[in-house]
């Protein structure tokens, strides 16, 4: 049959869907991911809008209750969770991106002077509190949009990326088929590209689920504490608005509780994800 | 030995090189013009011409050359002038501050050596127990994903205004007087329980995965099947994998140490924890410049001074690093 050849053919692919942790993992964050989507079609209201009565626990006519001031909270979440998801995606693509290339160079001349360079900078950027630096980078700029935020987050988040690509290469290096090329007096371009990055394709999936996730929580952090886009709406800014109102102290719970967890319910998500996937490309690990 | 502490303390003073110059450069190249603003706001200050007088033209010297301003700013860093505050005018930065560390010492420390042991061996026990590896592992995840702030809003609530059990702000009654009396501490205990647990708590789940892979991976290396082979206790296997396990997790806390800060300003702010943290919000929240720098400053002395300790204790339990560097081997 054809279909027993595509699965001997791919057979990370049938690990990977026969594994409890990523079809979990895979479920929850499609699910938050549509309701990002499609939440704002669905919610009749607008997110700054007068929603109805204030300080009502979920209803059906609001699911996640509303503010003291009458927001749906309901509304407010989805909107926010797309601002949080682009932030998140924005900022992980580009610390992905950039702890790559910088562990791929550093890791091929390692030892030289490119290396040496580039893990200096890389253990500065390492030890300084990325969110304390967030902070001062913030909050002297008074406008912000979401792709300045992404930036910002960006800049502090690739080190680890770099350093653990860095290894990654390292060990990858001293493989034989990169000798083989290596004599052959193939390009050093294509030695990286063909036998090295070739290679890390699975550990660099997995690097950008990780980074995903430390963005997304950089930026729920630096939202919380009014720093993130200075227009719309975002998880971290609705939590804000719940903490100013003192909203659990009034008992509203919703207010607080649901949008944190959903954001939550996000990130072990995509850990299970992680994590299955570690289990598929690692067949040592399975055993558990 | 001497080698290794060299190198890394190399990297720390070109951190803090890297730090003073942001904190010196970021006022004064960002967008906004905050230099002007700050100097709009002295004028109208009883007093704010001297300030003038005083500190700005040692430190900004707004007639000098960038090079000269930059000379001036480490300068008066040096003899520990961080400037005045702004919002609690005319206090300075510098005794700012020295009220305020103390509070991040006695939240963070605890909290952080507390999970960093107490995670490891709850990773180790999930790593060769199966059916608690499925209960507590999903947890874990919980824990480690949690924002710091929310998981502080959720402990805030439950232990706080749902069970009653603990202020949710502050760190004493307002109409506690601070001193060694019985009453004093039990209330400071009180106020200081929530931020450590929530602190506590969100970094658990972090050291435990990491523990767990650590000993799965380990106690299916060939020196643990060989130990098998020779009747070695599950037991002794498990020890040996703990303690080659235990010095990527020394190396994963010096890393992480930069993000627990970051968790404890925001935990601080959930809980109104008059820390650095609290502190430098508060500040940014009324645009007092200097005691941002300040804040931000300190927060960096102190990881770079805990990355040190740990990178002194990585030298004792890790006989490579020891040996290496010294030549015995």
């Amino acid at each position: 049959m054809a279909g027993k050849d595509f699965w001997k053919r791919h057979e990370n692919l049938y690990f990977a869907v026969s594994n409890k942790k990523v079809i979990l993992g895979v479920t929850v964050f499609l699910a938050i991911v549509a309701l990002a989507i499609f939440g704002p079609m669905v919610t009749p209201y607008d997110y700054e809008e007068f929603a109805g009565r204030g300080y009502q626990p979920p209803s059906k006519e609001h699911w996640f209750g509303t503010t003291i001031m009458g927001r749906d909270v309901f509304t407010q979440v989805v909107f926010g969770l797309r601002s949080t998801l682009l932030v998140g995606f924005l900022a992980g693509t580009i610390a992905s991106a950039i702890g790559l290339v910088v562990g791929f160079v550093s890791g091929f001349f390692s030892g030289k002077a490119p290396d040496e360079g580039l893990m200096a900078l890389t253990n500065i950027f390492m030890v300084i509190p990325s969110l304390t630096l967030l902070i001062i980078l913030s909050a002297y700029l008074p406008y912000r949009g979401i792709a300045t935020q992404a930036i910002i987050v960006a800049a502090t988040a690739w080190p680890w990326t770099a350093r653990a690509v860095r290894s990654q290469t390292l060990s990858l290096k001293s493989q034989e088929f990169v000798n083989l090329s290596r004599i052959s007096a193939a390009p050093t371009f294509r030695i990286i590209r063909e036998d090295i990055a070739a290679n890390m394709f699975s550990y660099v999936f997995m690097v950008y689920i990780l980074q995903f996730n430390g963005t997304i929580l950089s930026s729920v952090g630096l939202e919380f504490l009014g720093l993130g886009p200075t227009r719309g709406i975002s998880l971290g800014l609705v939590l804000q608005n719940a903490v100013n109102w003192n909203a659990l102290h009034l008992g509203m719970w919703w207010w607080t509780i649901i949008p944190g967890l959903i954001l939550t319910l996000m990130i072990v998500s995509l850990y299970f994800i992680n994590t299955g996937l570690d289990e598929v490309f690692n067949p040592r690990l399975r055993e558990m | 030995m001497g080698r290794y502490l060299t190198r890394k303390l190399i990297i720390y003073i070109i951190t803090f090189l890297f730090a003073v110059t942001l904190n010196w450069a970021v006022p004064r190249f960002a967008p906004g013009d905050p230099i002007k603003m700050l100097l709009s706001r002295f004028e109208v200050m009883e007093g704010g011409k001297d300030i003038l007088e005083s500190f700005f033209v040692k430190t900004f010297g707004l007639d000098r050359s960038p090079l000269q301003q930059y000379v001036g700013f480490w300068r008066s860093l040096f003899a520990g002038d961080l400037g005045v505050s702004i919002s609690q005018y005319p206090k300075s930065v510098f005794n700012i501050i020295r009220g305020a560390i103390i509070y991040d010492f006695i939240i963070l420390l605890p909290a952080i050596i507390l999970s960093w042991i107490i995670g490891n061996k709850l990773g180790a026990f999930s790593g060769v127990n199966k059916k608690a590896d499925n209960f507590l592992m999903p947890v874990f995840y919980f824990l480690t994903s949690s924002p710091y702030f929310w998981f502080a809003l959720v402990i805030s609530y439950v232990f706080g205004i749902v069970l009653g059990l603990f202020p949710t702000s502050h760190a004493y009654s307002a109409t506690m007087r601070p001193g060694w009396t019985l009453a004093f501490i039990w209330d400071f205990f009180l106020h200081w329980f929530m931020p450590f647990l929530s602190l506590f708590l969100v970094q658990l789940g972090g050291w435990a995965i990491g523990m767990r892979n650590m000993i799965i991976y380990e106690t299916n290396t060939n020196y643990a099947k060989y130990m098998e082979s020779l009747g070695a206790t599950e037991r002794l296997i498990r020890n040996y994998g703990f303690r080659n396990g235990i010095l990527p997790q020394v190396t994963g806390l010096a890393i992480s140490l930069g993000t627990i800060v970051s968790g404890a300003v925001l935990t601080q702010m959930v809980f109104s924890y008059p820390g650095l943290g609290y502190l430098m919000v508060q500040a940014i929240k009324q645009n007092d410049y200097f005691l941002i720098q300040g804040c931000f400053l300190f927060l960096i002395i102190m990881v770079l001074l805990a990355n040190f300790v740990i990178d002194i204790i990585y030298m004792f339990i890790d006989p490579r690093v020891r040996h290496s560097y010294s030549g015995e081997v």
